[in-house]
């Protein structure tokens, strides 16, 4: 369970965080969703602790994740953390960049870590292309490369930081794709997303952040199509004019 | 440290000598770096042509330069002309070798940057009615420097470091002078400490100017 | 020292001379390049570590890149002799160009390192790298990239500026070739000798290092 305590965060005198309460439990999909700048790829970037926080308190199953004393390293193999741009190490091929984290941080044996890489290429539907460059990859397949290589890890937690946005759109939906399969297998995840659709089809539940708060949450059908705060009405109202993306 | 003492007012009463010796590198400095520049010039457009008899000569002259040590090309220079009893003093053998090297060096800074200009400037410049030479003065080369200032300005100071090859040929520029004046006391280290001094506030004060006149001639 | 005469032609033990000089002129070359490489590696990354540590390391790297090589070495071969070091002249030139290597070497592996993107570095931090796995297994292999062609420039410099060891007494090939020119006044024979050696090792080393630049920047 992540446990998302009174959150703050500021960048000089910019307050983009202004006190988050959130939990996600075992076994959920929760979306984030707000217009840009509201804190939510922040948010997500704080849980996995790549981002310091001035207040409050992130708990992943009762490891608070900016304690000096926790050792990041390890926590973060609970949390696998997916970016906007695909980020696949450009120096090595598909097969390397999922079996590189196995090697060095989980320690594995070469040959273990490799097997373990195939087996989540596979995974993401990418067995064939073990041996590309991602600059041999269409973005969708560095995307679920990126995936690959986060659940190498054998996270507890997945976090999405608008994986779709960077993409054409003919190819988000195999990256969606991918990520419906994770929530099938019961992984629990924070998607952090502008696809309205995607969020009210598959999201357990759905949070509504503007300005640095959550405006308001609940089940898909509560938010999306009942918006309840004024906020939330306006975002979305905005969000349907926009062409559709192809899912 | 072996009990040995420094003594270094013996270098402080040869300074006269070491400032005269310091003039001379900044003249040679400054003139190698104009005469590099004017050759450098035609030189870059030829290579960026990348055809003819002018191609050839300037590739020629941009790889003998770059491709061998300046302490060579002093030696052509000095030593390979007077066996042809072409004697020729130490002071032009280091301003000839020092400015063919800077020449070369400069050849390859100036084609990168002109390669960066767009190529619809120089159709542009002509329709005005502009010839080859009035379009590159003009509205070539002053887009080009920007570009490369730094790079050109580093060269620069290059030249001055390659002047201090005078010493081997017994031209009294700084270096050459600061050799001359310990030779009779044996206090290698401090002299030589002050002339490294020496040159780096050269180098520093070249720097310094370079960085002014862009300033002046690009208000920016 | 042997025996000898003004003017004396060339002879075929002068070639044993030349290629003993040629040899030392690689010796000194190959020793610099790596030690200067090496400890540029550590002085550049410690460069990128923080603020202070780019401020104290700066003076170093400015001073040995404005002052002449040929002073360098005359400083080397004092300096150490007052230590009390009664090395070699070899070792008097390798102080000296391994310092230099070092110095501008770390400028290039900075920079390579600075060029690496910040969210490359993001994501193995989000996998569970330490700092160091970073360092070693991302930020290194792709500063590599960028460093490689600045770097060989460097090495090009390098065996150009070892024809200066001469100055502290080593006898590298054009300290040779100064040498058989002032004993046998066979100067353009020598010269071009000379010129070829070292044309013929910087000439296809730059010549490729201009492609493999053009190739990355496509």
């Amino acid at each position: 369970m992540i446990e998302i305590k009174d959150v703050r965060k500021t960048f000089g005198i910019l307050a983009v965080l202004k006190g988050i309460n959130l939990d996600v439990n075992k076994g959920e999909l929760l979306c984030l969703i707000g217009a840009s700048g509201s804190g939510k790829s922040t948010l997500l970037q704080c849980i996995n602790g790549l981002e310091p926080i001035q207040g409050g308190e992130i708990i992943v199953d009762g490891i608070s994740v900016h304690d000096p004393k926790t050792n990041i390293n390890m926590l973060r193999r609970k949390l696998g953390i997916v970016f906007q741009q695909y980020n696949a190490f450009p120096h090595l091929t598909a097969l390397e960049n999922v079996a590189l984290a196995p090697r060095v941080v989980a320690k594995r044996g070469r040959k273990e870590a490799l097997a373990l890489a195939q087996k989540h290429l596979d995974h993401v539907g990418l067995g064939n292309k073990a041996d590309s460059l991602p600059s041999q990859m269409s973005g969708g397949q560095q995307q679920r490369l990126a995936i690959a290589r986060a659940l190498a890890m054998e996270p507890s937690y997945m976090l999405f930081d608008e994986v779709t946005s960077a993409l054409d759109p003919e190819l988000v939906g195999e990256v969606l794709e991918t990520m419906r399969l994770l929530k099938s297998e019961g992984m629990t995840m924070v998607v952090v997303t502008h696809d309205i659709n995607f969020a009210r089809e598959s999201a357990d539940r759905v949070a509504f952040l503007h300005q640095g708060e959550v405006c308001e949450i609940g089940t898909a059908e509560e938010v999306i199509d009942n918006p309840q705060k004024e906020q939330t009405q306006k975002f979305l109202r905005r969000e349907k004019r926009k062409p559709l993306e192809v899912a | 440290m072996n009990g040995y003492q420094f003594y270094w007012s013996i270098v402080w009463d040869s300074l006269p000598l070491l400032l005269a010796g310091a003039w001379v590198t900044v003249q040679i400095t400054l003139l190698a770096f104009i005469i590099g520049t004017l050759i450098a010039m035609p030189m870059a457009v030829a290579r960026q042509h990348g055809e003819g008899w002018a191609y050839r000569f300037s590739t020629c002259w941009v790889e003998l330069s770059r491709n061998t040590p300046a302490v060579f090309q002093l030696y052509v220079f000095y030593f390979g002309l007077g066996a042809f009893h072409i004697n020729i003093s130490s002071y032009a053998a280091v301003l000839i070798s020092v400015s063919f090297n800077n020449a070369g060096y400069m050849t390859e800074i100036f084609r990168g940057g002109l390669s960066a200009i767009p190529r619809q400037q120089l159709p542009a410049a002509r329709s005005l009615g502009m010839t080859g030479a009035q379009s590159f003065i003009h509205v070539i080369f002053p887009q080009m420097f920007k570009v490369i200032f730094l790079a050109y300005v580093t060269q620069g100071i290059w030249g001055m470091l390659n002047t201090s090859l005078g010493m081997l040929v017994g031209l009294p520029e700084l270096s050459g002078a600061t050799q001359y004046a310990q030779s009779n006391s044996f206090r290698t280290f401090e002299f030589f400490l002050v002339t490294a001094l020496i040159y780096y506030l050269i180098a520093k004060a070249l720097q310094f100017s370079a960085q002014l006149a862009f300033r002046l001639v690009y208000r920016s | 020292m042997q025996f000898q005469f003004a003017n004396q032609g060339l002879a075929w033990s002068d070639a044993y001379f030349l290629a003993q000089g040629l040899l030392n002129t690689v010796r000194l070359a190959v020793t610099a390049t790596i030690i200067g490489t090496l400890a540029g590696i550590v002085l550049g990354w410690l460069r990128t570590v923080s603020v202070t540590m780019r401020i104290a390391t700066s003076p170093f790297i400015d001073i040995l890149r404005s002052v002449p090589m040929i002073i360098q070495l005359i400083l080397a071969n004092s300096f150490l002799s007052i230590l009390g070091f009664g090395a070699s002249p070899f070792w008097f030139g390798t102080f000296a160009l391994s310092a230099w290597m070092a110095a501008v070497t770390a400028e290039v592996v900075r920079a390579g390192l600075l060029s690496v993107p910040v969210q490359y570095r993001k994501s193995a931090r989000s996998l569970g790298m330490n700092g160091f796995q970073e360092l070693v297994h991302i930020s290194m292999p792709l500063a590599f990239r960028t460093a490689l062609t600045p770097w060989i420039g460097l090495v090009l410099s390098l065996i150009k500026d070892s024809a200066l060891a001469g100055v502290v007494g080593y006898v590298e090939y054009m300290r040779a070739t100064q040498i058989l020119i002032t004993r046998t006044h066979e100067t353009w024979l020598l010269l071009i000798g000379a010129g070829l050696f070292y044309f013929i090792i910087c000439y296809p080393v730059s010549r490729y290092s201009r492609r493999l630049e053009r190739k990355i920047v496509v």
